[in-house]
């Protein structure tokens, strides 16, 4: 199936004229600074051309004047919700390009931190999904507040991990820079009880609420064939009836250890996408308990620290890391010459790409539903305009 | 005195009284949603429950630069918000606030509530067309579908305690709910009091019905170009119309002033239930989402407004075989 850049929906319409509106870039839901044309016909919209690039920062121009050492605590603002993922990608990137050895403890450490990112990141995600519906003064606030109190309790955890609440810097080539200090183990799982248990309070203030239902059932459908065409993945795919998880195709850091279930939905739209990231949730805090409780000794690094910043030197290649983020596949390119920095450093943000579909789904919708739709892709624009 | 003066001192004291309850009702509604939403809410101006922030709030708006959009039609523009207020602020008129307290209890007091608390879709149009702007033009746009949908489902509940009581006259219908309040009586009064509050979030702009406001798709609506006193004069308008939708709630049927104690009690006993409606109402609009337009007007025209038509013929017919006040 090939399909267009911009889509047009004709619909029976009286009226003499079309009204063009800006949704963005300064707008209650742009979500960051996106800008959406919107073409509309009464309430419908009929087109919509999406302008992103207002968070551009030359980051993979910037990783090109970094060094191996130096990037990893700048690869978090390329997606600064889910900060642990990119940071990954990165140092795995490296580590495929060079030969370095990840001890097995760093890498469940790797696990554990990149689980409790996807919890977090799913918190925001519901909050402001809801605020999109609800708006900042009724019942969507009222999500809001409650998700960012439990994204809180994780922003807290990795404070006592690494010193850092949005923007950590924790993962380094070979490794991890930071172990786990004295009872932190105790206070995660406290933190994962208290989660869980709201989780099912959050179901099922939502689900039993024909409100809810109503704005999110049947609303946005990405069928499989478009999914597969425009390239989305994350929570997005597999709520389009594609079991796609990196965790599963390609995995990683150990992740065949662990025991979770890959969660799919066939419906494609925004309920489905809901319900994919719900089973999520609970799937991290299960894959979280299970490395906690199979925590290995030994060193977290096969590199000692840092002495100077040029200490890492890889072979003339290329490599590319992919892992599954939060909203998707997150996956680095890196090309070396041999020196101590990257000769090409390319991103492949989950948000971007996922952003694609919105041109092909938001046509023929009303307006309320633009916002409900894009908040269900769930972008993050640093990771989208890079 | 002569009754033209005893009618405007009364109306003088209405009017302020209501200026200073709305207010206050705001601070109600912010700290009641705080606690649902486990915040604090207002807590430093006026230490430590915010006792002075509706004041703080009003001194600000009052500050605040008025700025007028280039583009604006400027004669329109500036009349909306009063044109808005009026009707809210009227609406007041008829409402005894116990027996012989009020500025005028007229013989079609409920006929005369309803009639000019339709009109702020008035104010409210010539808002969002005269701003000039595309999210306040598809909101007035909205304003004008929804409160058309809502009016009368809103009437035909208000109606029936009416029937039930068997006049239009605001005391008279209190006086009828002496031995039980109309949200008391089987099945009619019930069924009315449920499709009362439904049809009044709607015509309030409430969430989940607040489409016309809708900041996550049309940033403020019909007033996003407001700003300063002109604002603070719409906000107002919304409260009072909100405080004064309750009031006519606890009168038509929650009795009114009717409660134990002196009679110099009553009116308390009415601001009380008022209260009550009022917070029934800012429960819904801090645990719904919005719903959309078109489920919005499907909702009024397929549902409430047959099932309120309904409900009025039964009434009638109920009433017609037990006779009015039975």
């Amino acid at each position: 199936m090939a399909v267009d850049a911009r889509q047009i929906v004709e619909i029976g319409y009286g009226g003499s004229e079309r009204l063009t509106m800006n949704m963005g870039p300064q707008h209650p839901s742009a979500h960051g600074v996106f800008r959406a044309v919107l073409t509309l016909e009464g309430e419908t919209v009929v087109a919509v051309d999406a302008v992103i690039g207002y968070l551009h920062r030359c980051h993979e121009k910037l990783g090109e004047t970094l060094t191996y050492v130096q990037y990893p605590s700048i690869a978090s603002k390329t997606d600064y919700v889910a900060a642990m993922t990119s940071e990954l990608a990165y140092v795995s990137a490296v580590e495929k390009l060079g030969t370095f050895e990840v001890p097995k403890r760093a890498q469940y450490l790797r696990v554990i931190a990149a689980e409790l990112q996807r919890i977090a990141s799913h918190c925001l995600w519901l909050g402001t999904w809801c605020m999109d519906m609800g708006g900042a003064l009724g019942g969507g606030a009222t999500v809001f507040l409650y998700c960012i109190r439990e994204r809180e309790l994780i922003l807290d955890r990795f404070e006592e991990l690494t010193g850092a609440r949005l923007l950590y810097g924790f993962h380094q080539v070979g490794g991890t820079r930071y172990d786990v200090p004295a009872g932190w183990d105790a206070k995660v799982r406290e933190t994962l009880d208290v989660i869980e248990q709201r989780i099912d309070e959050y179901e099922a203030m939502l689900e039993g609420n024909p409100f809810f239902l109503a704005r999110a059932r049947g609303v946005g459908v990405i069928s499989r064939a478009l999914a597969e065409e425009v390239g989305v993945s994350g929570p997005l795919i597999r709520g389009s009836g594609v079991s796609y998880d990196i965790r599963r195709a390609e995995p990683y850091s150990s992740y065949p250890d662990f025991d979770f279930r890959v969660p799919v939905e066939t419906a494609g739209d925004c309920y489905a996408r809901y319900r994919v990231r719900m089973v999520e949730f609970r799937e991290s805090i299960k894959i979280v308990r299970q490395a906690l409780d199979g925590l290995p000794a030994g060193p977290i690094s096969s590199r000692p620290g840092v002495k100077s910043v040029g200490q890492i030197r890889v072979p003339k290649g290329e490599a590319y890391a992919r892992i599954e983020g939060a909203r998707g596949e997150v996956g680095c390119y890196l090309v070396s010459d041999g020196g101590p920095k990257p000769y090409r450093m390319k991103w492949r943000g989950a948000s971007f790409s996922n952003l694609a579909v919105l041109p092909h789904i938001i046509p023929g919708h009303k307006v309320a539903d633009v916002v409900a739709i894009m908040g269900s892709v769930d972008p993050v624009f640093g990771e989208v305009d890079r | 005195m002569p009754p033209l003066a005893w009618h405007a001192l009364m109306a003088f004291i209405v009017l302020n009284a209501i200026l200073g309850l709305v207010a206050y009702v705001t601070l109600l509604e912010r700290k009641f949603a705080a606690r649902m939403q486990s915040r604090i809410g207002p807590y430093y101006v006026g230490r430590p429950h915010g006792w002075l922030q509706p004041i703080a709030d009003a001194l600000k708006l009052m500050l605040k630069e008025d700025v007028v959009p280039t583009a604006a039609d400027r004669g329109v523009y500036n009349l909306a918000p009063i044109v808005f207020l009026v009707p809210c602020i009227l609406i007041y008129a008829t409402i005894p606030f116990a027996p012989d307290l009020g500025v005028a209890d007229l013989n079609i007091g409920v006929l005369f509530f309803l009639a000019v608390s339709s009109l702020e879709i008035v104010g409210l149009f010539m808002g969002g067309w005269g701003s000039n702007n595309k999210y306040a033009l598809l909101s007035a746009m909205r304003a004008v579908n929804q409160i058309i949908s809502y009016d009368l489902p809103f009437i035909f509940a208000a109606l029936v305690p009416v029937l039930l009581a068997g006049s239009l006259q605001m005391s008279t219908i209190v006086a009828a709910q002496q031995g039980l309040w109309f949200v008391a009586y089987p099945v009619f009064g019930q069924l009315a009091f449920v499709a009362f509050v439904v049809a009044t979030l709607a015509a309030e702009n409430r969430v989940p019905f607040d489409i016309l406001e809708a900041e996550s798709e049309l940033v403020a609506g019909f007033r996003v170009e407001y700003s300063g006193m002109k604002f603070a004069l719409i906000q107002l308008g919304e409260y009072a119309h909100m405080l004064g939708t309750s009031f006519l709630g606890a009168l038509l049927f929650l009795g009114g002033w009717l409660g134990p104690g002196p009679a110099w009690l009553g009116p308390l006993w009415f601001l009380l239930k008022a209260v009550l409606v009022f917070l029934l109402v800012t429960w819904v609009r801090w645990s719904f989402v919005r719903i959309r337009v078109d489920q919005i007007l499907a909702i009024s025209w397929k549902v409430l407004l047959p099932a309120s038509i309904l409900l009025l013929f039964a009434t009638g017919l109920w009433v017609a075989t037990r006779g009015a006040g039975a």
